[in-house]
């Protein structure tokens, strides 16, 4: 029968379907009726609460700040992330010896939890005796150990520059990985035309790998944007977001709502949602999934 | 058309980068070398310095010295006494080897049948899957939390559902991938020599796809093993032996004091094993969570 044969797929893609509805989008659907009500912090549910946690949200004083700093932090990571991966997959792209055990090193930050990684920071940048006090101090650039400027973490700009540094440190192997895959799809032949054109070697990188790498780096960069900007452990091991909610960003805002008031943590998840949500699109007009669905 | 021995000189240089004279060539070999043992250095030295601390007798953690004057293992051996990190080890094995095998009894057959079969709502499920590859836990956290206490499933196997759920997507991708190259022709072959389409299956197809299964295998069994957020918010409220290891380790943070040593013991009794398992896959795992988007 007809009719029959065409719901053979479902019986394949059934199980799939069923894990992702579980796990992925009937969430969503407790997570916009939460933000909805009035819940306390125990989970107890009071009663449907209108738009009020979306209007206590955002009369909160740090909900600005917190969205501004949460735009600079995966910007500022982001950026600088792809652009040292594309120096350091140029370098990894080059034939040397015993390039295969420095790839291993390479992946390392990527294989490790976060957490951990996060916490080998917070104990080198502690203020009396932490790795890299002690080092800056035998250079001569922290004046004295257990002193305020020792104290990175406890100071809101430093601290975020340091944490900005170790996001940037755990996203370097996948970035670096998915650009040196470009790299070994582009044949030697574009090169020698480009060198009998007369291009020297960084004209050529500008005019001919960077056009070419394109749809790798935009990958890279579009997958990166969505880790960075769900990352929570590196936050959350260095500083908790403090002091206050000064080095927060929306995730670590909406973790710690949570602890208070289930019902705008929920309003909180809703509107990081909705921003993931736009980045998806974005990343779904611009990469050429269906080609390779189709082919 | 260029003639084969051209065009098979090509395929070979296809992704060397390009050479310049060949004199100027031993001294630039040498610097790249230089400029990548550095980088491993750099991408090692956290990793290593946690080493340096879980080996620091416990009496020399307050002075300001980069190694200690002599390495010790108490805090391997007390790490099994003191704390309940066996307990723990068994939770993150159960979550990470639960979640990896219900991950491929899920996505083989949907990796299959997407693969070899032409239907409709095939674009969709793909799409569909493509979409949940962008989804973190994190940006539905509180959906998640409140849909999985709700329905009083313990953290336990939650963590189990919830960590097959997100890997999903990077397993039905890259073996999509595998089953799209091999020939449908080999499976019709040993289809009529008397296989049978289950035994084509078992004895031709699943064999040729054994590395993908097995990349897919072991990136789940890793991101699971190293979830912290979803395992943090689940398991808060549960005894020390009962948590997952990421949040186990948190046990050694006190309020006024953090426990290094044993942090940084537990640290490389959870890091290790994975840093090794993801060595085996580090080829192919770029290509899994970059599928859809570059060719």
């Amino acid at each position: 029968m007809p009719a029959l044969r065409r719901l053979v797929p479902l019986l394949w893609l059934g199980p799939a379907i069923a894990l992702i509805g579980v796990v992925v989008l009937w969430p969503v659907v407790v997570m916009v009726q939460s933000s909805f009500q009035q819940i306390g912090g125990e989970g107890f549910v009071a009663g449907y609460n209108g738009t009020a946690n979306y209007g206590n949200l955002f009369r909160e004083p740090d909900f600005v700040p917190v969205l501004l700093r949460t735009l600079v932090w995966v910007v500022a990571v982001v950026v600088v992330t792809v652009l040292l991966s594309l120096a350091l997959a140029q370098l990894f792209h080059q034939r040397f010896p015993g390039r295969r055990v420095t790839r291993w090193a390479l992946i390392i930050p990527w294989a490790a939890s976060v957490m951990m990684t996060a916490l080998i920071f917070k104990w080198a940048l502690d203020p009396n005796v932490g790795a890299i006090n002690v080092i800056l101090h035998h250079l001569g650039v922290v004046k004295q150990l257990g002193s305020s400027q020792a104290d990175w973490l406890g100071n809101p700009t430093s601290a975020l520059a340091w944490m900005m540094g170790v996001a940037v440190f755990v996203s370097l192997p996948f970035t670096t990985y998915a650009i040196l895959s470009g790299l070994q799809g582009i044949p030697a032949d574009v090169y020698e035309a480009a060198a009998l054109d007369g291009a020297t070697s960084w004209k050529s990188y500008l005019e001919v790998t960077l056009p070419l790498l394109r749809p790798a780096i935009l990958v890279a960069t579009l997958i990166n944007v969505i880790n960075v900007f769900n990352s929570f452990p590196i936050i959350w091991e260095m500083t908790r977001g403090g002091p206050g909610y000064e080095t927060s960003t929306s995730t670590i805002y909406m973790v710690d709502l949570k602890q208070g008031d289930v019902g705008q943590s929920a309003a909180m998840s809703v509107i990081n949602f909705l921003l993931v949500i736009v980045i998806v699109l974005v990343y779904l007009s611009t990469t050429r999934w269906k080609e390779q669905v189709d082919q | 058309m260029i003639t084969t021995t051209k065009s098979t000189e090509r395929v070979r240089g296809a992704s060397q980068p390009p050479t310049r004279t060949r004199s100027r060539r031993p001294l630039r070999t040498w610097l790249i070398a230089c400029a990548a043992y550095l980088v491993a250095i750099i991408f090692l030295l956290p990793y290593l310095e946690m080493l340096v601390m879980a080996g620091r007798p416990n009496n020399e953690l307050g002075q300001p010295t980069i190694l200690p004057s002599h390495f010790t293992v108490a805090n391997f051996t007390s790490l099994w006494s003191a704390g309940g990190l066996g307990g723990s080890i068994g939770t993150s094995l159960q979550i990470a080897a639960g979640a990896t095998v219900i991950v491929l009894l899920v996505a083989l057959p949907a990796a299959y049948c997407t693969a070899r079969r032409r239907f409709r709502g095939r674009t969709a499920f793909l799409l569909l899957v493509l979409a949940t590859q962008m989804f973190q836990p994190a940006a539905m956290l509180v959906g998640i939390q409140r849909e999985f206490t709700n329905f009083g499933i313990p953290p336990t196997l939650s963590l189990v559902i919830i960590n097959a759920g997100f890997n999903l997507a990077f397993a039905v991708w890259i073996l999509n991938a595998f089953f799209s190259s091999i020939p449908v022709e080999l499976e019709e072959a040993s289809m009529v020599d008397g296989l049978g389409r289950v035994g084509a299956l078992l004895r031709i197809t699943l064999p040729l796809a054994a590395p993908g299964i097995v990349t897919a295998l072991i990136f789940t069994f890793i991101s699971a093993w190293n979830e912290f957020l979803v395992a943090l918010t689940l398991s808060l409220g549960q005894s020390a032996g009962q948590q997952p290891l990421t949040v186990a380790i948190n046990q050694y943070i006190g309020e006024y004091s953090v426990d290094w040593g044993h942090l940084f013991a537990a640290g490389l009794v959870a890091t290790v094993p994975v840093i090794i398992l993801f060595a085996f896959i580090e080829r192919r795992v770029v290509s899994g969570l970059t599928a859809g988007a570059v060719k």
